[in-house]
């Protein structure tokens, strides 16, 4: 019994050991820090995974890798977490938007990029655009309305185009 | 619809999260309006971007070793909660043993890989994907094969088994058209529970076995049975999809 709900902990859940790490690694921005919390939310999972009542097992533990990133985060790197403000960003000017024209994008810059967003706005990121969820799957990872993840993607996305178009370096 | 009101919705329109009325008002407002068009062209070089690889992180291969010896250690202490916390000799043990399981993990997965069919594969899982989007997921929607099949019919120059698996618990959804391994396919979809699945259905030249992996999250099998090809994706578990195989190889072959 024990040994069979083991087989099936590997076969359900760890299988997504990789996407559990890579949001562990974007949450937190370190590689020691990803795997201790990835090694933490495995145990977590295996803990409740008598209460797993079958589903989406991806989003089912990547919910709880968000919350073990969370956690730690208040713990070690609470600057990370303050003063995130929904409203942020949301008073766009309606007329004249400035027109940046994005014709490609330097992988490095987009890297860099991506790790100065808040993290609230880098999980949607991560989420929707590497992991390929629906809105739905991402408002229950986060615990979220549906709505509100279409504006934080929506500003997330502007963002990341603003600091791809600043002209850090000088184009000929 | 204004500005200010597409800014927002382009991003729903550009996920395939939108109804069909408001899909509509984008794309209107997107034909008269210069700079949200350019907005929209933005998004989509920074999507392109954002999934052109290179961003996701890998973890090391020491990492399930390491999770699957806290597992086994988590599950000795509920099974003997007064053991010592802490067992160097047990560890060892457990590392011998993780290491044959990782192996074992390894060998077959490496086995199991078809290199010819990785393609195809990535086909197969972002077509079920694209699948699942509103709107995407049949073009004829139905639980009987007998109005499915006739559906094909004029569509594909093959005909392509239809079967209604409702009193196994896979009930027949419906069909749909589409284009896979530079052809077009049969796509039959399944439901169990609140779970989907995509049968890919085409002619092949060649044979080969049952063959399964995971990608992305998904469970994917792979057979070709009676000159066909056979594809099966879905994200339920891998031993309720084995049943589902077996119930349509035992109905190609019968």
């Amino acid at each position: 019994m024990e040994q069979s709900s083991r087989a099936q902990f590997e076969q359900t859940v760890l299988v997504h050991l990789g996407a559990a790490y890579n949001l562990a690694r974007w949450l937190t921005r370190d590689d020691r820090d990803a795997e201790d919390v990835v090694q933490e939310a495995c145990l977590r999972a295996f803990r409740f995974f008598d209460g797993y009542r079958g589903g989406n097992s991806r989003a089912w533990l990547l919910t709880i890798v968000r919350h073990t990133c969370y956690t730690w985060l208040r713990a070690n790197r609470a600057k990370d977490l303050i003063a995130f403000d929904e409203t942020l960003d949301s008073a766009d000017p309606g007329a004249g938007p400035e027109e940046l024209v994005l014709h490609s994008v330097d992988q490095q810059a987009l890297r860099n990029a991506l790790e100065e967003l808040p993290v609230e706005f880098r999980e949607v990121i991560i989420l929707r655009e590497l992991e390929e969820m629906s809105y739905k799957e991402i408002a229950a990872i986060a615990g979220i309305p549906l709505g509100t993840v279409m504006s934080r993607l929506a500003r997330a996305r502007k963002r990341l185009e603003h600091s791809l178009t600043q002209p850090a370096t000088v184009e000929a | 619809m204004n500005c200010q009101e597409t800014q927002t919705l382009i991003h729903g329109y550009l996920d395939g999260e939108l109804d069909l009325v408001n899909s509509l008002k984008v794309e209107e407002h997107l034909q008269d309006c210069r700079s949200c068009s350019q907005e929209q062209a933005n998004h989509q070089t920074l999507r392109d971007a954002l999934r052109g690889g290179g961003l996701y992180f890998q973890p090391p291969a020491s990492l399930r070793k390491r999770v699957l010896s806290n597992v086994e250690q988590a599950s000795r202490h509920s099974a003997a909660p007064r053991a010592p916390r802490w067992s160097w000799s047990w560890l060892g043990a457990a590392a011998v043993l993780v290491r044959q399981v990782v192996i074992t993990w390894g060998l077959t997965r490496s086995m199991a890989r078809p290199p010819a069919g990785d393609l195809v594969a990535q086909e197969v899982v972002a077509s079920h994907v694209r699948s699942l989007m509103p709107d995407h997921l049949t073009d004829v929607t139905s639980s009987s094969q007998h109005t499915v099949k006739p559906w094909f019919a004029g569509k594909l120059n093959f005909s392509p088994q239809v079967v209604d698996l409702a009193s196994d618990g896979f009930p027949l959804i419906g069909g749909r058209l589409d284009y896979l391994d530079n052809q077009p396919v049969a796509a039959l979809v399944y439901g169990r529970q609140q779970h989907l699945i995509n049968l890919f259905i085409w002619p092949s030249t060649s044979a080969a076995t049952t063959q399964t992996e995971v990608r992305q999250g998904y469970q994917l099998v792979h057979w070709t049975q009676s000159g066909m090809n056979y594809w099966v994706v879905s994200d339920m578990n891998a031993a309720e999809l084995e049943v589902f195989v077996q119930l349509i190889q035992k109905q190609a072959g019968s």
